[in-house]
C-alpha cells in the first residue's frame, strides 16, 4: 500500500518537471507541453484525494477530473490553433523572437 | 504488489517527464511526453479509476500527441541543432523549480495522512462506487450542469480553433 503522502511527492516532482519545461524551453509548442504536464499532475491530485479522503458515490474527484481533462484538451486546442496562427504572421515559434508588444 | 507496480508506472511517468524536457529534437520530446501520458494512466488505474485511465489513453495519448506532432509538422523544420533548446532563463527556471519542489515537499512530508480506505459498494448492488456505471449516473445527475457547460465549451473552442488556424 502507497501512503498518500508518497503519491503527492511523485506529483509535486511531476509539476516541477512541467514547471521547468514550461518556464526553460523556447519553443512554443514545449511551453505547451510542459503546462499540460502540471495540469496532469493536478488532476491526479484530485483522484488521489478522492480515493484516500472521501470515496463515497458521489464521485467528487473522478466528476472534477473529468472536467479537467475536458478544459485542458481545449486548451490544446485553441493553444496549437495560436502557434500557426503566429507561425504564419511571423515565421517562427521561438517565444523570444515573438516580441511585437516589447517597447 | 500495489507499491511495485505504482513505483513501475511512476518511474515510468517521471523519465519520460524528464526525457520530454531535456531532449533538444521536439519529436523525440513528443515521444516522451506520449511516455509520460501512458504511465500517468497506469497511475489511475493503481488509483481504482478505471474510466479516468481510458479517457488519459483516448485523449492524450490519442487526440493531444497526434495534435502536438502536426502543429510541430505544420510550423517547423524538426529541432534546428544550431540554434539551443532552451532559453538563457534556463537556470533560473531550474532554480524555481527545484526551490518549488523543496517548498512544496517540505510542506508535506511532516503532515499525517489517512491510510487507503476500502472503496463500499453501491447500495443493493456489488458494484463499487467507482463503476463507470455509477460515474456515468453522476455526470448526468449531480453534475448535470457543470456537464453541459462544459460540452458548451469544447464546441466553442473547436470553433474558435478553425477560425485561428485558417488560411
Amino acid at each position: 500500500m502507497v501512503p498518500l503522502g508518497g503519491r503527492l511527492i511523485f506529483k509535486t516532482t511531476l509539476f516541477c518537471i512541467g514547471l521547468y519545461g514550461a518556464l526553460a524551453r523556447r519553443n512554443a509548442v514545449e511551453i505547451l507541453m510542459g503546462i499540460e504536464l502540471m495540469l496532469n499532475a493536478s488532476v491526479i491530485n484530485l483522484i488521489a484525494f478522492w480515493r484516500y479522503v472521501n470515496p463515497t458515490a458521489a464521485l467528487t474527484g473522478q466528476a472534477f477530473a473529468v472536467f479537467v481533462i475536458t478544459l485542458a484538451a481545449a486548451e490544446v486546442a485553441v493553444g496549437l490553433a495560436l502557434i500557426i496562427a503566429i507561425y504564419r504572421n511571423r515565421e517562427t515559434v521561438i517565444v523570444d523572437d515573438v516580441d511585437l508588444m516589447k517597447g | 504488489m500495489e507499491l511495485v507496480i505504482f513505483v513501475l508506472v511512476a518511474g515510468m511517468t517521471l523519465t519520460g517527464a524528464i526525457l520530454m524536457v531535456t531532449l533538444r529534437n521536439i519529436v523525440r520530446s513528443v515521444l516522451a511526453m506520449i511516455m509520460a501520458f501512458v504511465g500517468i494512466a497506469g497511475v489511475y488505474l493503481v488509483l481504482e479509476a478505471e474510466f479516468l485511465a481510458a479517457i488519459q489513453v483516448l485523449v492524450y495519448v490519442g487526440a493531444v500527441a497526434v495534435l502536438v506532432l502536426f502543429a510541430i509538422m505544420l510550423t517547423q523544420r524538426v529541432a534546428d541543432p544550431s540554434r539551443p533548446a532552451n532559453n538563457n532563463q534556463a537556470w533560473l527556471a531550474f532554480t524555481a523549480a527545484v526551490g518549488l519542489f523543496g517548498i512544496l515537499s517540505a510542506v508535506l512530508s511532516p503532515l499525517k495522512w489517512p491510510s487507503l480506505p476500502t472503496i463500499p459498494t453501491l447500495p443493493n448492488s456489488t458494484e463499487p462506487v467507482s463503476s463507470v456505471t455509477n460515474l456515468g449516473a453522476v455526470l448526468i445527475g449531480a453534475y448535470a450542469i457543470p456537464f453541459e457547460v462544459a460540452s458548451v465549451v469544447l464546441l466553442v473552442a473547436l470553433l474558435g480553433a478553425i477560425l485561428l488556424a485558417r488560411e
